[in-house]
């Protein structure tokens, strides 16, 4: 288990290592108005909202299943926050705007969830439906527009400071809370089990739609929040942009994190690194200045990379002994 | 017939000085084996001593961290088991593995299918398989797809996909633990064919009756090392199962005295009247007392399974009506069978039984914390306690409650899908060929579980392919035949015989007691 | 159906089950709107979808060994890239299309074999293929590049006439060769059945004996072959390269092979599934387009309604 998480922190390390010896300034950070600046916060301000929408991803994943529509989730609640604000500047405003956004999203998640453990629909198609119309949903709230917002309250979310930023406050509140509850309750052993074999699991008794249904809603509420930072940080609602292949990004932090997509044990801490990773990632094309033309081609080396080294065979390859075939 | 075993052919297998490890494991050490043309090998020992380890290094799954594996006088390293069936070495392993979504002609000629246009020929193909099935017995359509088909019935196509290509060296791992006593006459039948065209034969089972029956050598191993290398003829049950479990063979006395009968007369606890489901059984009455041992009888595909999955709620009846307690129970799932204290063990415990990916704990408490519900978890100290307990009353190894149990070997995969149901203390047991796989010693186990457990007051529906067994410990055997309960006898019945009868499906009589 | 369905084994239920749906959707269309009941609209559905039948071609054979390649959309921009500027080069066209499969194959190689070798999900791996294929896009132009040869464009616009007026392009000629010779692989060769059978039971195939080296590698190649074709019909098509093309066209091919009624867990399909599910998709796209005055909002969620309501309706006839 700690070995497993020991290779994306190796990862994680290096990707900070090349920054470092390329903007030796990256590590540096400094202390105004009670905030805290520098490159290291950046990565954690940014990869808020992809960590958030990771964790939920790593219980639908550890259920077997995959949620292609928290980008549009996410674009929908920013989109109704925004609109719900208007020109108001009350925080009562935004705060009623947010709190009607994630009800709203727990219902879309009620719906994946229907879907996929009610009429038993592939998770990946039952999920492009929403991927597909929830776009259109949020481009209906704001008829089109960008919506832009002026309002106090709500930019705290994105883009305020309590030291740190609020917003990676709120996504590692979320990552603990999470982590209590599966390990202090149940759910996370049934998770895990509904994930590896659904059908000796309903034979055991377990509750597997019920289970199921509970990771879709928990998947759409994080998506939620982190379309309302998404949104908050830049005061607007993009229908159209916001959030957009956040899902890919999303996945690939899983499964960096050592999760399997067949679904069954999963790592939250390994979640955290591989969101991390990705976000760091991201700013590392900045910082080192990759071209914008050739951004893509390093992602996909780096990715490849990161999974080779956590990879037990490709290590292997240096041992002896082949891998056994489970009996 | 037999060749002389006393100045024997050069061996056509030699494995010398075999060591492997897993994780946590020694599965093999330094392990000699031999087997030589034209005879039938068993391979003996308890649930893990490392049998299905050392045929898996034979064919190439795993590679031996030391030793050699000769084939006819060349050292052989296959890297896949595709190398050694080019070889000639055949093999059925233990569990099925087969792909059950493919035609069972495709199951079994896959890799070597006839050809016509450079396509595959398939009426060719279904012809072909359609032939070595019948060889062994068995006549179903090979253009059916396999998952359609019962464990042992699967079991008999991966038998007939060994059989269906000429080899040297023909490796059986459990072939029988399935099949009734009609069909394991017929695969020793053929399997004597085979031995007497010069072929050499590996067999592993942990029926004795059957090893002594077809085997001429064996060699037994105990916890990944050899203990010896015997003629059949030389060693007689009691030494061979005292060098499996090393040490003598205290606990199988013990079944011998239980089987004595009893004549439980506890209230009803579960009563079925007109039960059924459209395809998988006809409607039936069954009533099971407290502290009961209902045995039922039944050829393949007769509706045993199906049965109990119907009293579980794994199906649901389409007609007819269930009683516990003297309360109507509509069972809306397994949850709510559960809940009235009913507990299935499946047949197929590696697709419906066991969470491979998960631990010997989890697997352990799965069915208890379920119905608890995930908010109120079991107390890690009662979780620990539950599983010492279970991991040695079973005698679970390796007893590491942390070890996947995807990791166990057949046999102790079994006891921990047990164990999973007697932690919920039910008090209608469900076991659906609860010794398939299981070694001397723990089927002794298990049987004097079941007698235990009835004697506290627990009723148990016991399901088994193997008659003595369900003769022995029932009180009461319910027989059934084409999907109908035909029968129901009382525990008068001593002999396998008359069950046999009723089950062949002569004119027997209605016998119904009770 | 009633009739059909007891002699017809319950394992071509999906695929029936959606023809089924395509022909209903076809039948509310031309109830609904002059002019969609014309042989010309099916002809249209085939000539505008061409390049997405090869895919799904393709995809069902990773699907059904059990993976799945997230990479195709790139391949096919990549392609239309490699195509653009190679004719711009002056390059001649053979060469430019042994070019293009070869880079296609070559990509879907490397990604079988990493997946393999190295055992890492092929999510995950095909992921990296899809930014890789992308990114190449720009390292080539990140502009538009338009294709002004004379043998290609004269291709994409040859008409071939059908008996009833109705016309096609050689797109659909192609692509319908490419349905044919899927079948034939999958169906009658051993490495198409042990494509199921991998699909099935890996360890299973591998302990049967079965090439399942071959077949999980393989699988890929072939995606990727049938990828960077898809990518030259799209050349055809769109007469231009652009790294912005085809962006998400990987989850239409995917949608489409499991709208099929191929189960993404591997094992259970059929390539004429898949090309079913790329005639409903079509179909969804005719009937908005026959609506004509929905905003590009509204459309979205029709489509997703839509492909929701085909799904379900999927679902419980297979179900019954
Ligand atoms: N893939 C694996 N990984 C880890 N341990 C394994 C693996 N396969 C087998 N083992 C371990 O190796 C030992 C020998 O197992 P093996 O399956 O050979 O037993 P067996 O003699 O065939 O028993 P049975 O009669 O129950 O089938 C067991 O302790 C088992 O837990
Ligand atoms: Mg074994």
């Amino acid at each position: 288990m700690k070995n497993r998480l020991l290779w994306p922190l190796l990862a994680l390390a290096a990707l900070l290592l090349l920054n470092l010896i390329v903007t030796p300034s990256f590590f540096s950070l400094r202390m105004q108005d009670g905030a805290l600046y520098g490159g290291l916060v950046d990565v954690l301000k940014n990869g808020a909202p992809t960590l958030l929408i990771a964790l939920g991803m790593t219980l639908v994943i550890a259920t077997r299943g995959i949620d292609l529509s928290v980008g549009a989730v996410a674009a929908i609640a920013g989109a109704v926050t925004c609109v719900h604000i208007g020109t108001s500047g009350s925080a009562g405003t935004a705060i009623a705007g947010m709190a009607i956004a994630l009800v709203l999203c727990a219902v879309l998640g009620l719906w994946n969830g229907f879907l996929v453990a009610g009429l038993g629909i592939q998770p990946i198609i039952a999920t492009l439906v929403l991927m597909t119309a929830g776009r259109g949903v949020a481009m209906l709230v704001t008829e089109g527009q960008i919506v832009t917002v002026n309002n106090t309250a709500y930019k705290q979310v994105g883009a305020g400071f309590l030291v740190l930023p609020i917003s990676i406050l709120i996504s590692l509140l979320v990552l603990g809370l999470v982590a209590f509850v599966t390990r202090k309750t149940a759910l996370g052993m049934l998770i895990e089990a509904v994930g590896v074999n659904p059908e000796a699991s309903r034979l055991a008794g377990v509750r597997s739609r019920t289970i199921i249904w509970t990771v879709y809603v928990f998947a759409a509420v994080c998506a939620g929040i982190a379309g309302l930072m998404i949104s908050s940080n830049v005061s607007a609602a993009d229908a159209n942009n916001a959030g957009l292949w956040i899902e890919m990004d999303a996945i690939l932090a899983v499964v960096i994190g050592g999760t399997s997509l067949a679904g069954g044990r999963y790592s939250l801490t390994g979640t955290l690194l591989g969101a991390l990773i990705i976000q760091t990632l991201t700013t590392t094309v900045y910082t080192i200045g990759v071209a914008p033309e050739v951004t893509l081609v390093f992602k996909a080396v780096v990715v490849i990379a990161v999974c080779l080294v956590q990879a037990p065979k490709a290590r292997a390859a240096l041992s002896f002994r082949k891998v056994a075939v489970p009996s | 017939m037999t060749p002389p075993l006393n100045e024997p052919p050069p061996p056509v297998v030699e494995m010398r000085g075999i060591s492997l490890a897993f994780p946590g494991v020694k599965a093999l050490q330094d392990v000699d084996f031999r087997l030589f043309p034209g005879e039938v090998h068993a391979l003996m020992g308890e649930n893990g001593a490392g049998k299905s380890t050392l045929i898996k290094t034979l064919t190439g799954v795993h590679r031996p961290d030391g030793g050699q594996v000769v084939l006819g006088g060349d050292e052989v390293a296959f890297s896949s088991p595709g190398e050694a069936q080019h070889a000639g070495i055949s093999t059925v392993y233990q569990e099925v593995n087969l792909c059950a979504n493919l035609t069972v002609a495709e199951n079994i000629l896959l890799g070597r299918e006839p050809r016509r246009f450079g396509g595959i020929d398939f009426p060719a193909m279904r012809k072909r398989a359609g032939e070595v099935l019948a060889r062994i017995g068995v006549h179903i359509d090979p253009g059916s797809s396999l998952g359609e088909h019962p464990i042992a019935v699967q079991q008999l196509v991966a038998i007939a996909r060994a059989i269906a290509v000429d080899c040297r060296v023909l490796v059986l791992d459990e072939p029988t633990s399935s099949l009734d006593a009609g069909e394991v006459a017929e695969l020793f039948r053929i399997m004597r064919v085979l031995r007497d065209e010069g072929v050499a034969i590996l067999f592993v089972s942990h029926f004795l009756d059957q090893v002594y029956e077809i085997s001429d050598r064996m060699t037994v191993l105990r916890n990944g090392s050899l203990v010896g290398e015997h003629l059949t003829a030389d060693v007689d049950r009691r030494t061979l199962i005292a060098q499996m479990i090393g040490r003598d063979l205290g606990a199988l006395e013990a079944i011998e005295d239980a089987a004595e009968k009893r004549h439980p007369d506890g209230p009803v606890l579960l009563h079925a009247s007109e039960l059924g489901r459209r395809g998988a059984i006809d409607p039936f009455d069954l009533e099971i007392r407290a502290g009961e041992v209902v045995g039922l009888a039944g050829l393949l595909g007769s509706g045993r399974t199906e049965l109990a999955r119907l009293l579980f709620g794994a199906d649901r009846a389409d007609s007819g009506r269930l009683v516990v307690d003297g309360k109507p129970l509509r069972l809306r799932g397994p949850r709510s069978a559960i809940a009235a204290g009913i507990a299935f063990s499946s047949e197929d415990r590696k697709g419906e039984g066991l969470v491979a990916d998960l631990s010997i704990r989890d697997n352990l408490v799965l069915a208890m914390q379920a119905a608890r519900g995930w908010t109120r978890p079991l107390p890690r100290r009662t979780k620990d306690q539950l599983v010492e307990k279970y991991l040695k009353a079973l005698d679970i190894r390796p007893a590491n409650p942390d070890a996947l149990v995807r990791t166990l070997s057949g046999g102790n995969q079994q006891k921990v899908l047990l164990a999973r149901w007697l932690v919920t203390e039910p008090r209608l047991l469900i076991l659906d060929e609860p010794t398939r796989g299981i070694d001397i010693g723990a089927k002794a186990q298990i049987q004097q579980l079941v007698t235990t457990l009835a004697a506290e007051g627990t009723a148990v529906l016991f399901i088994s392919a193997e008659l003595e067994e369900v003769v022995r410990i029932s009180d009461r055997i319910v027989v059934l035949r084409d999907r109908r309960k035909i029968a129901e006898l009382d525990g008068s019945v001593t002999g396998v015989d008359e069950v046999v009868e009723l089950i062949a499906g002569g004119a027997a009589p209605e016998k119904v007691v009770s | 159906m009633t009739t059909l369905a007891p002699r017809v084994p319950s394992r071509f239920l999906p695929v029936l089950a959606t023809v089924a749906l395509f022909v209903l959707a076809f039948g509310v269309g031309s109830a609904r709107y002059d002019g969609f009941a014309s042989g010309q609209v099916i002809a249209n559905l085939f000539i505008d979808n061409a390049f997405l039948i090869v895919l799904a071609a393709g995809m069902t054979f990773v699907i059904l060994s059990g993976g799945i390649d997230l990479s195709v959309g790139s391949v096919v921009a990549l392609s239309t890239m490699v195509t653009a500027s190679g004719l711009q080069a002056g390059w001649p066209v053979p060469l430019v299309v042994v070019a293009v499969l070869l880079i296609g194959s070559t990509l879907g190689l490397l990604m079988g074999l990493v997946i393999h070798k190295f055992d890492i999900q092929p999510f995950i791996v095909t992921l990296a293929g899809m930014f890789l294929a992308r990114g190449l896009c720009f390292v080539i132009s990140v502009e538009s590049v338009s294709i002004k040869d004379r043998t290609f464009r004269d291709v994409a616009t040859a008409a071939i006439e059908l008996p009833g007026g109705v016309t096609i392009t050689y797109n659909v000629v192609i692509a319908l060769l490419v349905v044919a010779a899927a079948m034939y692989v999958l169906h009658r060769t051993r490495f198409g059945r042990t494509v199921y059978a991998v699909g099935g039971s890996e360890s299973s195939a591998l302990l049967m004996g079965l090439p399942t080296t071959r077949v999980k590698v393989g699988v890929y190649v072939i995606s990727g072959l049938c990828s960077s074709l898809a990518g030259l019909l799209f050349s055809l098509y769109m007469l231009s390269g652009y790294g912005l093309h085809a962006v998400g066209m990987e989850l239409d091919a995917i949608a489409a092979v499991v709208i099929g009624g191929t189960l993404l867990a591997g094992g259970v399909g059929y390539v004429l599934g898949g090309l079913a599910g790329v005639l409903v998709l079509g179909t969804i796209q005719t009937l908005i387009s026959f609506q004509g005055t929905l905003s590009s909002w509204w459309t979205k969620i029709v489509i997703g309604v839509l492909l929701l309501v085909f799904i379900a309706v999927q679902r419980t006839m297979v179900r019954r």
